[in-house]
């Protein structure tokens, strides 16, 4: 009765740890998949072309997406000129001054803002940049992006300076330096390496942003000079292209998920090499 | 470290005018004030985006008021809005994902966090970290080109021929349709369940786990009767936030889930959804209550993830301090 029992136990044991090792194979299989599958697909239609020449009319074939290349670029760099700075500062704000209930508030505040749908950010960016102009622009998207940037900057600044050891600050202090000398001149330089992959990580994710850019930077077929015009990007390119019932579009789209597939996660796994290794660092 | 302690505190027991002259002269208080206007700048914009969702609905709050959250009528000629078969398809996908996404990511996050060896489960943990980073249109992507064809050829027709006798697998089966967009969120949110479960499962204090095993607890035994149930308040916020994840994700379900506004008991349906329907019709709302309309959507599905990611914060917090807590 008692073997029976155990014999019981042991192998519920057995099954049990089978099939929660078989659960996270499988999901981690769902990376390689993906991977290949757009390996496969995206590899057979990507050529020169598509990083120098611009959309086809439709019915010719060919043609790249050369302009939603720059468009993203651009759309990032708004993104970064509006985000990073915010998050930064906070993030100095919240690790060296912030007071406690006010830290508080703002820690939780972002953490909210952090999850709005991507889609009602752009609503955000939409009745802010677009309604009082009346058109879409570059500037419109870049604002939605930017907002989006906040969240993960702040965070990840802040760990990454709550993380450099007291005595460094002391003794910079020790020596008569201020505060913010103290935090300018050792404390950030000190963090810089982790600061800047945060913001790194934090622009690979809106990298890949679809929903806030369909109403506020929308689309170009062409280039967009400037940064007052609606202009392409690759998501809303993929999306547009993918939901189009012409199956060179199709074939683009996935050469251009590849494309965005691969910057994503090359920064995702150069940031993350990065991090662990100076991570490794700090402990060692 | 208590000569550290002396050197913070060295300013503020001679507060005065005078050392705060000096303060300022050092340039302490005028960084200080920068940054907390960067951090209240947080605050600013998401009061603004409250706001700007709030006044920019007007025109559809009052003419429907709360009959907008439970009528069905959604016409744009006759400028009549209703958004319920939109919360409907809203809430029944996610369900449907969570359904096949929190068995999977918890067996994975205990797995990772309690079973496997560190050698093992490090990498694992970074490869589902990355796919975390896969943009969402990618997904959509995969999910017009993959899943729908397998929707339509095998998932649909076995499910009907098997479990056909539930209301919920009839009807006719097109591909596209509130389960086709179920497996894709479910597919989304897994690395999030995973993740989030894993770090509040880490936060157990070993000499739980221990103490079964010392008892005569198997492996599993310590990981199901002691381990999880420590950490079930943040367990239950990682499927929150992964609920509000799914309910705002706009593209992979706008791409798969059929856009037809309709309420079906069906799964196999096409549906619709709030933030499918906000991408889809937002650039060509005409008239200014259709805008309105549309944007009183946005403030619906804001105030829905708003709700579930705070309490989520909430629980994960609550779990990771009594995690601490010596017992």
């Amino acid at each position: 009765m008692n073997r029976a029992r155990l014999m019981w136990r042991k192998s519920l044991n057995a099954v049990m740890l089978t099939l929660t090792g078989i659960a996270a194979l499988a999901v981690v299989s769902i990376l390689f998949l993906i991977l290949g599958y757009l390996i496969y697909n995206g590899g057979k239609s990507l050529n020169w072309a598509f990083f120098t020449e611009l959309p086809k009319p439709v019915g010719e074939a060919g043609g790249g997406m050369a302009n939603a290349i720059v468009g993203s670029l651009k759309l990032l760099l708004l993104a970064a000129v509006i985000g990073l700075p915010v998050g930064l500062m906070a993030g100095i704000y919240l690790a060296e001054f912030g007071g406690k209930v006010f830290g508080f508030v703002v820690r939780y505040t972002t953490d909210l803002l952090n999850g709005v749908p991507s889609i009602v950010i752009g609503i955000f960016a939409y009745s802010l940049a677009v309604l009082p102009v009346k058109h879409f622009s570059a500037l419109a998207g870049g604002l939605a992006l930017g907002v989006m940037v906040i969240p993960i900057t702040m965070r990840s600044t802040e760990e990454f300076l709550r993380a450099i050891p007291g005595s460094l600050r002391e003794g910079a202090m020790a020596l008569g330096a201020s505060k913010w000398r103290t935090i300018a001149t050792v404390v950030l330089p000190a963090a810089s390496g982790g600061i800047i992959t945060g913001m790194l990580l934090s622009l690979a994710r809106v990298a890949g942003e679809t929903a806030p850019l369909l109403f506020t930077a929308f689309g170009n077929r062409f280039w967009s000079p400037g940064w007052n015009q609606p202009i392409a990007s690759l998501p809303v390119m993929i999306y547009n292209y993918a939901i189009s019932p012409y199956d060179d579009w199709h074939r683009q789209a996935w050469a251009a998920g590849l494309v965005l597939l691969g910057l994503v996660l090359i920064a995702n796994l150069g940031c993350r090499l990065v991090l662990s290794r100076t991570g490794a660092g700090r402990s060692a | 470290m208590a000569t550290a302690t002396t050197f913070d505190h060295a300013a503020p027991p001679q507060a005065g005018p005078r050392a705060f002259i000096a303060r300022l002269r050092h340039g302490d208080e005028i960084a200080h004030v920068i940054t907390l206007v960067f951090a209240a700048a947080i605050l600013l914009i998401t009061s603004m985006l409250v706001y700007e969702l709030w006044v920019n609905s007007v025109l559809s709050r009052t003419k429907f008021g709360w009959h907008f959250l439970w009528t069905s009528v959604w016409d744009p000629v006759f400028d009549n809005f209703g958004s319920l078969p939109f919360i409907y398809g809203t809430l029944v996908t996610a369900v449907v994902s969570l359904v096949i996404a929190v068995p999977l990511g918890l067996a994975a996050a205990i797995f990772l966090a309690d079973l496997a060896p560190r050698k093992f489960s490090d990498p694992v943990s970074f490869l589902i970290d990355l796919l975390a980073a896969v943009p969402s249109v990618i997904y959509g992507l995969l999910g017009v080109f993959v899943v729908v064809p397998l929707m339509r050829t095998v998932i649909g027709p076995v499910l009907k021929s098997t479990l056909g006798f539930l209301p919920i697998f009839r009807g006719p089966n097109y591909g596209v349709g509130f389960l086709t967009a179920g497996i894709v969120l479910a597919i989304m949110v897994v690395p999030f369940i995973i993740s989030v479960s894993r770090e509040v499962l880490l936060t157990v204090p070993r000499e739980q786990r221990e103490a079964a095993l010392a008892l005569g607890a198997t492996r599993w035994e310590s990981t199901w009767q002691v381990v999880v149930p420590w950490a079930r308040t943040g367990i239950l916020g990682s499927v929150f936030l992964a609920l509000a994840r799914a309910l705002g994700e706009t593209m992979a379900v706008t791409m798969v889930i059929g856009n037809d506004p309709k309420i079906s008991a069906s799964l196999l349906a096409p549906g619709y959804t709030i933030a499918a329907v906000i991408a889809n019709e937002f650039t060509e709302a005409t008239g200014n209550l259709y805008l309105s309309a549309l944007i009183e959507l946005g403030l619906v599905l804001f105030l829905m993830t708003f709700i579930l990611n705070g309490l989520a914060r909430i629980l994960i917090v609550a779990t990771e301090r009594g995690g601490g807590r010596p017992s």
